[in-house]
């Protein structure tokens, strides 16, 4: 108890700041589309990639506007449209996820990461990778990601059958192991059979990265945070019950192991569908939530939509920096969230020994 | 309509049952074992209606695990657990989860969060079970947790983070979250733990403030001294096999030498308190 008295949290955002809040980081969300389209080495502007998506949404006619310049509609449709939405769908799925696992295994370090569905989620993409099979790409990596996050919480609630449900230490535990182990079967498929340009291939989806984007896969990522991300952001009220954990959940009524597994495997099939598109960026579920809590505090209903809408704005600045920073080489957007989360990491895990 | 009476009736009187009459609680032939492990072997529990039962008894003897099972937080692997009153019996655990929780509140040991919350937001918690599981905390809500934070004498405190607080404010926190619930029935586990004397007696004095009011309490307690000072009835587990109940009763009936001395391996002395003239227990080693 080393902190002063006088030490407050910010309290549930009244509806009005809310509703304020909810209208500004999704400004945010559309300028920081608008501009990140138009960044890159073409010299396009913010009018002129207004100019092409309005034309594109057949507006242009509507709004009296001249044709665009057929080289501009290719760069801004075909190009960095379909990749700067793809972020913005997985910046905003990873967020939520990260919130919902946050709260439900009590853990501040908990993301899509923590429970090896990320890992898992790699190893069904490996696989068929080296096969050649890119077409079952998501599907595989739902397959890992929900197989991971069963061997996972079946792992953790074998060990801690009797004392009162699954713990968050073993929750993290379990997650360890099946990520260590799914990481050495991928490790062992690509040193055993990739070939050729499959490592550099296998190696970026790997570190996570949205270069390859395409319509295609706006619409798997954008579908899967549409329905699954916002009946997750539907939860507050649930997740605050959590609040003081599982016992205190279910004296309150919650229907703690139907909610919990419900919402596991709704975490499961989102980031299946993310890590497909993007391969596996970490990091973004664990600071985004961290940061939005400083702003409006930790009641769910305000922190899962805002969440959504930061963690897209942030991943389409992280990947603008990922191919802007050492143009006209690339980086993968994995390397640039994790030079960014792994410090903040650090400081959370800092400060979660000073408070035990 | 009856959802505004009842909003009315405790926004007045927090942590009181309406006009109801008590209710009480018998836990009959419970059972509950782990690993093959049998740690409660037929145990039967009553609290009477509007009094504050203590439920006392060695560590291990399963009183924490009695009290979740009452909770309906763990289904036990055989018995009965029952609201009783003046109308008739109704199944606790069959009653559906959240009707359950508009009619037992549980105060578990310790419950703690890593999440800066706030104490007011910590308390709206209790008014879970009164609105739909998706919708938000309304006006009376609000009303209804900050009428049960001054009843505990913590309306100070409603903007502060609760992973701040000392232990006391903590606990007295975790009292509001239950009293917002409303509740017939309070189940309390070692409120008094990690307290000072003052905030021991302030807490124990909550309690029987609530007995006064209808609310049927059962509370484990470590304490056997100050269960005398403050329960009206007690049930002592004791450890063996498995955990079973030593003595049921009025408490002077219950703590006493003959009761005590077997279960807790000590030799205990009585005395009566000089102003209140209750039991005062004292130990020797055997």
């Amino acid at each position: 108890m080393s902190r002063t008295a006088t030490a407050a949290a910010p309290g549930t955002l009244s509806r009005g700041r809310l509703v304020a809040w909810l209208a500004g980081t999704t400004a945010a969300l559309l300028a920081t589309v608008v501009v990140a389209v138009a960044i890159g080495p073409a010299g396009l502007t913010p009018s002129d990639v207004a100019q092409v998506v309005a034309t594109r949404l057949r507006l242009g006619d509507v709004l009296g506007l001249a044709a665009p310049d057929p080289l501009a509609d290719g760069i801004v449709w075909q190009l960095r449209m379909p990749r700067v939405l793809t972020a913005a769908a997985v910046g905003a799925g990873l967020a939520v996820c990260g919130v919902v696992m946050q709260s439900l295994t009590r853990n501040p370090l908990a993301d899509p990461y923590l429970l090896g569905l990320s890992s898992g989620a790699s190893f069904g993409a490996a696989c068929v990778l080296v096969l050649g099979l890119t077409a079952v790409l998501p599907i595989a990596a739902f397959v890992g990601s929900t197989v991971a996050l069963v061997a996972t919480l079946a792992l953790a609630s074998a060990s801690g059958r009797g004392t009162g449900g699954i713990s968050p230490a073993r929750t993290v535990l379990a997650g360890l192991a099946v990520s260590q182990l799914a990481a050495a079967a991928t490790s062992f498929v690509i040193f055993w059979s990739a070939k050729g340009d499959q490592y550099r291939e296998i190696l970026s989806w790997l570190l996570g990265s949205v270069a390859g984007a395409t319509w295609t896969s706006v619409a798997v990522a954008g579908g899967a945070v549409l329905v699954i991300g916002a009946v997750l952001a539907s939860t507050g009220s649930l997740l605050d019950a959590f609040t003081f954990g599982d016992t205190s959940a279910a004296a309150l009524g919650v229907p703690v192991t139907r909610v919990r597994w419900g919402l596991l495997l709704a975490v499961a099939l989102l980031t299946g569908a993310l890590v497909s598109q993007s391969g596996a960026i970490g990091f973004v579920g664990l600071i985004l939530p961290h940061a939005v809590r400083l702003l409006v505090g930790a009641r769910h209903r305000a922190l899962l939509p805002l969440s959504m809408l930061c963690g897209a704005t942030f991943l389409v600045w992280a990947d603008t920096l990922a191919r802007t920073v050492f143009a006209p080489r690339e980086l993968p957007v994995g390397i640039v969230t994790a030079a960014i989360g792994a410090p903040v990491f650090a400081v959370l895990l800092w400060k979660g020994r000073a408070r035990s | 309509m009856t959802q505004v009476s009842e909003t009315t009736a405790a926004r007045t009187t927090v942590g009181t049952t309406d006009a109801a009459p008590g209710a009480g609680l018998a836990a009959e032939r419970v059972r509950w074992s782990v690993g093959g492990r049998l740690i409660l072997d037929d145990v039967d529990v009553t609290a009477p209606p509007g009094a504050v039962t203590g439920l006392l008894g060695p560590n291990g003897t399963g009183k924490s695990t009695l009290l979740r099972l009452v909770a309906g937080v763990q289904a036990p692997d055989g018995g009965q657990v029952a609201l009783v009153e003046a109308s008739g019996r109704e199944d606790l655990l069959a009653m559906p989860r959240r009707r359950r929780a508009r009619t037992l509140a549980f105060v578990e040991q310790d419950a703690a969060t890593e999440l800066p919350v706030t104490v007011l937001d910590a308390v709206l918690l209790g008014r879970t079970p009164h609105r739909s599981l998706l919708a938000g905390p309304t006006d009376d809500d609000h009303t209804i947790a900050r009428a049960a934070l001054d009843r505990v004498g913590a309306e100070h405190l409603a903007a502060r983070d609760v992973t701040t607080l000392s232990g006391g404010e903590r606990q007295r926190v975790h009292m509001a979250r239950a009293l917002a619930q409303a509740p017939r029935v309070l189940l309390l586990d070692e409120p008094t733990n990690h307290l000072d004397v003052a905030a021991q007696l302030a807490t124990m004095r909550l309690v029987r403030e609530l007995a006064t009011e209808g609310v049927t309490v059962l509370a484990a307690l470590h304490d056997l001294s100050l269960a005398a000072a403050t329960c009206d009835h007690a049930v002592v587990l004791a450890p063996g096999a498995a955990g079973h109940v030593a003595a049921a009763g009025p408490v002077d009936e219950v703590l006493v030498p003959e009761v005590i001395d077997p279960v807790y391996g000590v030799r205990t002395t009585v005395l009566r308190h000089p102003r209140t003239g209750r039991p005062v227990l004292t130990f020797d080693e055997h």
